[in-house]
């Protein structure tokens, strides 16, 4: 547990001394909304409301993401093994590449908000599912970066590797945010869609940390 | 003589049988469908031949962490192309009949997605082996991404039918289940074709390992 938290202090702590990564995928977001701002106008109907955002965090997680493991340096990732075990390194990548990305959501969000207003009409549904989807995109792409990173830190690759992947969680997200477009829904429709993305995120983490380890022995 | 001739020559035999059965026999007339309902002897064969040879895929996989040994690489990675090549079948047979029947080769369907999704993600599979050199090192991360993949396409198709309000499959939404009021001549049919097209699957991956065995050995 110690472990963990050291891991995300250090990653914590790359990300502030580089900042240049971070502003990186910012301007990254701002731009992008910027762009649909000026092709769509202000007002834009709520599918396309949902599908432009969830393009734009997609792109943003790829970009935020992929850097976990390919940024690091193969004499560093023998310093790591000596140091840590490999469930811990899987697990503090996961939690702040997580982190990571809530932030960078609600921070598009916000920009989004402000362009482009805020459609939905159950908010708990709403936030419930989004940051459930940041988590998931975090965690799926943590070990898809792991794979490409072993694979030769080919960019492409991870791009090829991410997207059938991610589209299962996108379709829940997508599906849980059209629901939180209507007025009424009944609570069995909201646990129902809850429970099964949590389920599928839980099983995203449980995957990664039970293969990440068949990946680190090199 | 062939190795264990006796389940692929039933293979081939059920195949030929539900081949001309399935063109022979009386089918109930149904709206919109018609005679085309005979495509089902064709085009629902093919998802599960695709559906066994992606499990017998992660069986292997599994067992490949678990042993690393190049062999069980080897039927992984074939059992992939073989069940790809099953599931374009499954995908063109499926938009034949669309065409004929919902008027579009391609609608906006979860059964759609899904069989979609899992062509892609498998694909990838296959790049990914492309993109590595070494052959242990291939062997291990091709196997992760393979049960990575695998499980979450599993949920995936598990989720997916439920989520979706209506689809044109029967069975889900609001169409009948497609089990229950299948005809019994159809059944009859249908049960053998399935199984057919199964063994004639192994067989495929049989002589593609094979193959794959050969050439190896050739370049050692």
């Amino acid at each position: 547990m110690k472990e963990i938290i050291e891991l995300i202090r250090k990653d914590f702590r790359l990300e502030v001394r580089q900042r240049y990564a971070l502003n990186a995928i910012l301007l990254y977001v701002v731009s992008t909304v910027f762009v649909v701002q000026l092709l769509f106008g202000h007002i834009i109907d709520d599918a396309t409301w949902i599908a432009l955002f969830w393009i734009i965090l997609l792109f943003a997680a790829f970009n935020a993401v992929s850097k976990s493991f390919v940024q690091e340096h193969n004499a560093r990732w023998l310093y790591y093994f000596m140091l840590a075990s490999p469930v811990s390194i899987v697990l503090s990548k996961i939690v702040y590449n997580s982190l990571l990305m809530i932030f960078l959501g609600f921070l598009s969000l916000a920009l989004y908000i402000v362009f482009f207003g805020f459609p939905f009409h159950n908010t708990l549904l709403f936030y419930s599912a989004f940051i459930l989807g940041c988590m998931g995109l975090a965690s799926a792409l943590t070990l898809v970066s792991a794979i490409a990173s072993s694979a030769g830190n080919n960019t492409v690759l991870m791009a090829i590797l991410g997207f059938p992947i991610v589209i299962p969680l996108l379709l829940l997200v997508i599906k849980a945010f059209v629901m939180a477009l209507q007025v009424t829904i009944s609570p069995q429709d909201i646990i129902k869609i809850l429970v099964s993305l949590f389920l599928i995120v839980a099983i995203i983490v449980i995957l990664a940390v039970i293969l990440f380890p068949y990946l680190w022995r090199k | 003589m062939i190795k264990g001739w006796l389940w692929k020559i039933s293979g081939l035999l059920l195949v030929f049988y539900s081949i001309i059965a399935g063109l022979l026999i009386h089918v109930p007339e149904l709206p919109v469908v018609h005679q085309t309902i005979r495509n089902l002897f064709f085009h629902v064969p093919m998802w599960f031949a695709m559906f066994f040879m992606f499990g017998t895929s992660l069986v292997y996989s599994i067992r490949y962490l678990g042993s690393m040994k190049l062999k069980d690489d080897l039927v992984a990675s074939q059992s992939v192309s073989t069940g790809l090549l099953f599931g374009v079948l499954g995908l063109l047979t499926g938009m034949i009949w669309a065409k004929f029947t919902w008027g579009d080769f391609w609608t906006n369907d979860p059964q759609l997605t899904g069989a979609s999704v899992s062509v892609i993600a498998y694909v990838a599979y296959l790049i990914l082996r492309e993109a590595i050199d070494e052959n242990a090192l291939r062997a291990k991360i091709s196997a992760v991404y393979n049960i990575f993949a695998f499980m979450l396409l599993a949920i995936f198709l598990g989720i997916l039918p439920r989520l979706a309000d209506s689809s044109l499959h029967p069975g889900k939404g609001e169409s009948p289940s497609p089990m229950g009021d299948l005809d019994p001549m159809m059944s009859l049919v249908f049960f053998p074709a399935a199984i057919g097209w199964i063994l004639f699957a192994y067989w495929v991956l049989d002589i593609r390992k094979r193959k794959r065995i050969i050439e190896m050995q050739h370049q050692l």
